[in-house]
């Protein structure tokens, strides 16, 4: 196990097995898909408040959660590349960032949609609405960075210590915007959180978070092979392929 | 050199050694302090001189401008440093480049963070910010320029090797601000109002506890990054 697993540290042999993976994957991401949007839009019934429009949490809510859980990903690599200096987790960490900055935008502009008929307006300064926008500028930053340092093994660095800040900010920010929020202005929007979700509505959302974050894996496994073969492009196994 | 410094004595050395340059350079260190004025002065220009409105959003105003003028500033604590070679002689030095860091963070603050707790009074002032709300003012002053310096100095350890740093570093800087700019304008506002500020003012501590042990290790990384 531990042998495989170091195995799979190893560029080359992460490539090929990713190449293997990548379409089974992709088969298990269409079905998942499928089955969580056929349980969302058409099994689930309305809900007596919202009526259709609520629908659009079977994408908003897995988009956010991906949004978090992939920057926790990429801190986990930072610390990976700090202590280890591992090359395939400074290409999980740079493959992953766009992905987790376009889960963002999603769930940003999915809330907006539905802050729309629901609120009555697009946007508002609510707490969670706002951490969001502010984790999106941390994965532009991320981006940015590393665009605009030429050696990538440094940039890979630069970016590991940022991805590390940042890990330790966002509950901060997270918290700090909340009560900010609290403080400004009163509950003036519906509360979403219900006690309870109906199991009709609850397995769809989690089977479209699942199938997110198959994809999740999917995309990284097509980026992170593209990163390293930009990168290990004078090794003697690209030159073989 | 035979002579070894003690730990302290590095970190007193570099500390007036940056206070001496400042010294010596004193225009571009005065920049800051005239661009948080400027910032300040374009506000009721843009909106309006209501005395109401203008009381009411001072605290915000103030705030924003602190952050943008320590943004400014920021690029000067490594900057000269790298571009004349001494940062890598401070990297070389047997004591932990965390301590000499903050010895240099502690320089920048002290010629630009203090200075700003000086003329916050008169745009408070000006602005027609309530007498009451000024010392809470100076206070998360007091306590959140450091704030701004600590971990504005990552930003900087991580960009002094680019050409065209200083658009990355406001995008790398300016959402780690956010905690700060929160509580220490929420504070301001509620001393205005006559409300209890003490938790805010607990919170603005414990960030800059937080800061002060935590960024130096960041900072210290990030130029063994920069300089390699």
């Amino acid at each position: 196990m531990f042998l495989w697993f170091h195995k799979l540290g190893s560029p080359p042999h992460f490539y090929r097995i990713a190449g293997k993976w990548i379409p089974w994957l992709s088969w298990i991401f269409l079905m998942l898909l499928l089955a969580g949007l056929y349980g969302g839009l058409i099994e689930a019934p309305p809900d007596y408040q919202q009526g259709e429009s609520y629908r659009i949490i079977f994408v908003h809510v897995p988009a956010a959660w991906m949004s978090l859980f992939i920057y926790v990903v990429m801190a986990f690599c930072g610390a990976v590349i700090i202590v280890w200096r591992m090359k395939l987790a400074e290409v999980v960490l740079i493959s992953s960032a766009p992905i987790g900055a376009s889960f963002t935008f999603l769930a940003l502009v999915t809330g907006s949609l539905w802050g729309k008929p629901m609120w009555g307006t697009y946007w508002v300064w609510d707490a969670r609405l706002t951490s969001e926008l502010i984790l999106l500028f941390l994965y532009l930053g991320i981006i940015g960075l590393h665009n605009a340092i030429e050696d990538k093994r440094v940039a890979s660095r630069a970016v590991a210590i940022l991805a590390l800040v940042g890990v330790v900010n966002i509950p901060i920010i997270h918290y700090s915007v909340e009560w900010w929020h609290s403080l400004h202005q009163g509950a003036t929007v519906t509360k979403f959180d219900k006690p309870s979700i109906h199991w009709s509505m609850l397995i769809p959302l989690l089977l479209m978070a699942l199938a997110f974050q198959v994809y999740y894996v999917l995309a990284l496994f097509q980026k992170c092979r593209v990163e390293l073969l930009q990168r290990e492009r004078n090794s003697k196994w690209v030159e073989e392929l | 050199m035979s002579r070894r410094l003690s730990l302290t004595q590095a970190f007193v050395f570099l500390l007036r050694r940056d206070l001496l340059l400042a010294l010596r350079n004193r225009a571009e260190y005065a920049m800051p302090l005239l661009f948080f004025v400027l910032v300040i002065t374009l506000f009721p220009l843009a909106l309006g001189a209501l005395p109401e409105l203008l009381a009411r959003i001072a605290p915000g105003i103030i705030w924003v401008a602190a952050l943008l003028a320590a943004m400014l500033s920021l690029d000067s604590i490594f900057r000269s440093d790298f571009d004349d070679g001494s940062l890598e002689q401070i990297l070389l030095s047997a004591h932990p480049v965390a301590v000499l860091v903050l010895a240099k963070v502690s320089a920048h603050w002290l010629v630009t963070g203090l200075p700003l707790l000086l003329v916050a009074p008169l745009l408070a002032e000006m602005l027609g910010m309530p007498a009451a709300a000024q010392p809470t003012l100076l206070l998360t002053i007091l306590i959140g320029t450091p704030i701004l310096s600590l971990i504005g100095a990552i930003g900087v350890a991580l960009t002094v090797g680019l050409r065209k740093g200083g658009i990355i570093l406001s995008l790398l800087v300016l959402p780690l601000y956010v905690p700060v700019l929160i509580f220490a304008a929420s504070a301001t506002e509620n001393a205005a109002m006559g409300f209890e500020v003490s938790a805010q003012i607990y919170m603005l501590l414990a960030f800059l506890f937080l800061s002060i042990s935590l960024s130096p290790w960041a900072t210290a990384a990030a130029l063994r990054m920069s300089v390699s």
